[in-house]
């Protein structure tokens, strides 16, 4: 059983298309990252995927029912944090927690306060007041607080120090160890690196890319730095090699996977010192379909 | 140092006229049809010699003079005088709600959002924004004296002088800058911008209210109020020109004082300082309604007691008007068809009732209209990303909105009846009053239905239910008086309401116009359930 699904998601506003046939699958127990650059259509996914917006063509479903139709009941099982929290500036932190808790259904006081002591966040503070790393705790002390299978983050993170930042991984982990599924947007690249099973990457509206990291990494490069004592020479023009800086006898470039072996081969005959490899950030991953698309938008 | 405050207001200026290219134009020109239009209409309403004159004989009513201000130049009752006494108070009155949204928007409303801190952190004074605001409604308002004044004296009626005309629209003008700089102030002293609009329109109301008592009882007492000084200018009869020069005046200094107060809090601040809330939700903030009734129970609270003593004004007429309505004994000979078994303090019952309740809708309509002003603030995504039913949260807002309806005209209606029973000797019954107001509750929800319906289908178009409420306002208000064709107040609910205890009860009607309530209700509902919510 899927926890979501969209099926050739498509929503227009007027005659500009936000979101053009996306197709998604989170799994149960799964954190799934979703990237992009800004105005992609994230949150706009996201919109749909809770049944504020309604999708003008495809299949959406969550727990197997219908986003916009089931709505409310599918929301007894989903918690949210938006990526721009709006709150009310007269009521206080406390009371917002204890509202959104309440308006879902489920309680849970005490890990309501072990959260709040956790995020060290202050509710008898009036929202008003609140800073935007505040307010970002608050939506998440009560997304956390409540027993939901499903947690939707948008850009969860943004606004966090280190140290929340790090609470807030902790929250997810925990999570996905109780078999809960986590849909996650982001476009900061290592967050979703350090935490999520599979990603889809969006872009204009369209998913360009779908997979386990792993997996899209096998389609990508690896970044070498080497350092040689004898000149190397042609390695520009080997098959696989990009984006290649030299600077005295050292260095640096992305080779494609399947070509790694005989372009370290290679430069082994020319004496290696020093050799260092790294996998592909997602960032890289990222940059590289921008260039094979045209570039940023 | 003084410069260095001010840095920059040419530009601030040029941003903010911008931003509102339509929305003052809009003000002005709506300003500006409605003082035209009506003004051309004078001659073919009331024709002839004698009836105006008649007019000017129920001008001598207190109860006329409470919603009027005080008659003057009756005994010549020309086009000018009728105009400027009938028209130019109710004018006032819109000019000051323009100049007070605008303000509000401009100051609080972009440091609430945010946006203050953006230009702020720009090579701009601390005072520019004040100062741009305070600037650009000057000139519109110096327009809008232009225009309605040459508008005016184009009409070319009778008594109606250049002087006069420009006088008319100086005055208009001359109290939108003193609005706009009491808003400004009231900027400073609130911590939001619904704080200050709210502020603002409890003095303006005020200011009405001492208007209204003074003019009937004390003149000294109506010169507390600066709607009581544009009165004073006679405009078309006397010409006064000290009023302007007074309210100009006090405008300079309330602004001064306005920036003074900006220059010395932080940005976000306010005068009035919040306190530390609750730990934990209380046992009513539990669900959409709960949330509703806490974000609006202050501005609940303040109605209502704003429409008790807004009832108790217009019932402390009561008693001036049985003085006056017995000195009339002879006058009940010239108008036999008016006294037959009603009393003449009758006669005035429903139309201050009429009047009362179209002021009750304001706060009503402010109800429904939240959930526009939520989904616009990206707070209603709160809601919806959780197992909260759109039907819920309407109808949370719905509920609350019927309910502020009962209250509000409940004590419009207690203010008015225990108001009158104290000042006069023969008071009218409870009953009498309370039948004649709660008549009213189909025509408000009528246009709660009205707003329902934008919500659900186009809620950017809002400001229309303003515009209709304006709009029947007017209507009653003035119809009475000018005997508008028939036609006009059937367009409004309120023009269908039994006007008791004059006529009698019409439950057809009064099914009817619940009907189209239910009906635009219900359609909105529907319209709500299926469009996109913009966050």
């Amino acid at each position: 059983m899927t926890v979501l699904r969209t099926r050739n998601l498509t929503k227009k506003f007027g005659k500009f298309t936000a979101l053009d046939r996306i197709n998604l699958e989170v799994k149960p127990g799964e954190i799934y990252g979703f990237i992009g650059p800004n105005g992609a259509g994230k949150t706009t996914t996201i919109r749909v995927l809770l049944g504020i917006l309604k999708a003008t063509e495809g299949e959406v479903t969550v727990f197997g029912k219908d986003a916009w139709k089931d709505a409310v009941e599918i929301h007894r099982k989903v918690a949210y944090v938006p990526g721009e929290i709006n709150l009310w500036p007269e009521l206080t932190g406390g009371e917002v927690i204890d509202l959104f808790v309440k308006m879902r259904g489920s309680n849970n006081q005490s890990r309501r306060e072990e959260l709040i002591e956790k995020f060290n966040l202050e509710p008898t503070k009036k929202c008003g007041t609140y800073s935007r790393g505040n307010r970002q705790k608050v939506a998440l002390v009560s997304a956390f607080s409540s027993d939901a299978d499903l947690y939707i983050l948008d850009e969860p993170s943004t606004g966090l120090d280190p140290l929340m930042d790090k609470m807030f991984r902790e929250c997810v982990m925990e999570a996905r160890e109780a078999g809960k599924s986590v849909f996650l947007s982001s476009h900061i690249l290592s967050e979703v690196e350090k935490l999520c099973d599979r990603v889809s990457i969006i872009r204009k509206g369209q998913i360009i890319e779908t997979g386990s990291l792993m997996e899209m990494r096998h389609l990508t490069r690896t970044n070498v730095l080497a350092e040689t004592r004898q000149p190397v020479k042609d390695l520009g023009t080997m098959k696989g090699v990009h984006n290649l800086r030299e600077n005295g006898q050292q260095y640096s470039f992305q080779v494609d996977s399947e070509e790694l072996g005989r372009v370290i081969n290679y430069l082994s005959q020319f004496h290696l010192v020093k050799l260092e490899s790294a996998p592909p950030t997602l960032e890289d991953l990222f940059m590289r379909h921008y260039e094979e698309t045209g570039g940023a938008s | 140092m003084l410069k260095e405050r001010f840095r920059n207001t040419g530009k601030y200026t040029r941003l903010i006229s911008r931003r509102d290219r339509i929305r003052i134009p809009a003000w002005l020109i709506i300003i500006f049809l409605f003082t035209v239009v009506i003004g051309a209409a004078y001659p073919e309403l009331i024709p002839s010699e004698e009836e105006r004159q008649m007019m000017a004989e129920t001008m001598r009513n207190p109860a006329m003079t409470a919603l009027f201000g005080p008659g003057y130049g009756l005994d010549d009752y020309h086009f000018g005088a009728m105009i400027a006494h009938q028209m130019l108070l109710i004018t006032v009155l819109a000019v000051a709600v323009m100049n007070i949204l605008l303000v509000a928007r401009h100051t609080r409303g972009d440091e609430e959002s945010g946006r203050m801190e953006i230009l702020r952190s720009l090579p701009v004074g601390r005072l520019s924004n004040v100062g741009a605001i305070t600037l650009v409604l000057w000139g519109a308002n110096l327009l809008l004296s232009l225009v309605v004044g040459g508008g005016l004296y184009s009409l070319g009626l009778a008594g109606m002088d250049l002087e006069g005309s420009l006088l008319y629209g100086v005055v208009l003008g001359a109290t939108g800058i003193f609005f706009a700089a009491v808003t400004a102030l009231f900027a400073q002293l609130a911590e939001s911008s619904r704080g200050t609009v709210g502020y603002s329109l409890a003095f303006l109301l005020l200011a009405y209210l001492v208007r209204a008592i003074g003019d009937v009882d004390s003149e000294a007492f109506s010169m507390v109020s600066p709607l009581g000084w544009v009165l004073r200018a006679e405009v078309y009869v006397n010409n006064y020109w000290w009023p302007v020069l007074l309210t100009l005046g006090a405008a300079v200094v309330v602004a001064a004082l306005a920036l003074y107060l900006n220059s010395l809090r932080d940005l976000g601040a306010g005068f009035i300082p919040s306190r530390p809330g609750r730990r934990v939700a209380s046992r009513f903030l539990q669900g959409p309604l709960g949330l509703a009734l806490r974000l609006q129970r202050t501005a609940i609270a303040a109605w209502a007691a704003g429409m008790l003593i807004l009832g108790a004004t217009y019932g402390s007429v009561m008693g001036d008007m049985e003085e006056y309505l017995d000195t009339l004994e002879i006058m009940q000979e010239m108008l036999p068809e008016v006294v037959e078994d009603i009393s003449l303090m009758d006669q005035f019952i429903p139309m201050l009732l009429a009047v009362i309740s179209m002021v009750c809708t304001i706060p009503v309509l402010l109800m429904i209209l939240k959930i526009w002003g939520e989904e616009t603030r990206n707070r209603m995504e709160n809601l919806l990303a959780r197992a909260v039913s759109r039907r819920c949260i309407l109808g949370s807002y719905l509920l609350l909105a019927y309910f502020t309806s009962l209250l509000v005209q409940l004590f419009a209606v207690t203010g008015l009846w225990s108001a009158g029973a104290a000042v006069t000797e023969e008071p009218v019954s409870f009953k009498l009053i309370f039948d004649a107001g709660m008549i009213y509750l189909p025509a408000m929800w009528v246009m709660i239905g009205v707003a329902v319906l934008l919500m659900g289908f186009k809620p950017q178009a809002a400001g229309l239910t303003w515009l209709y409420l304006g709009y029947s306002f007017f209507v009653v208000y003035l119809g009475g008086i000018l005997q508008l064709p028939d036609w006009m107040s059937s367009l409004t609910p309120y023009g269908h309401i039994p006007q008791l205890p004059v006529e009698d009860m019409n439950y057809p009607i009064l099914a009817l116009l619940t009907a189209t309530a239910l009906v635009l209700t219900v359609v909105g509902f529907l319209g709500y359930r299926e469009r996109d919510i913009q966050g």
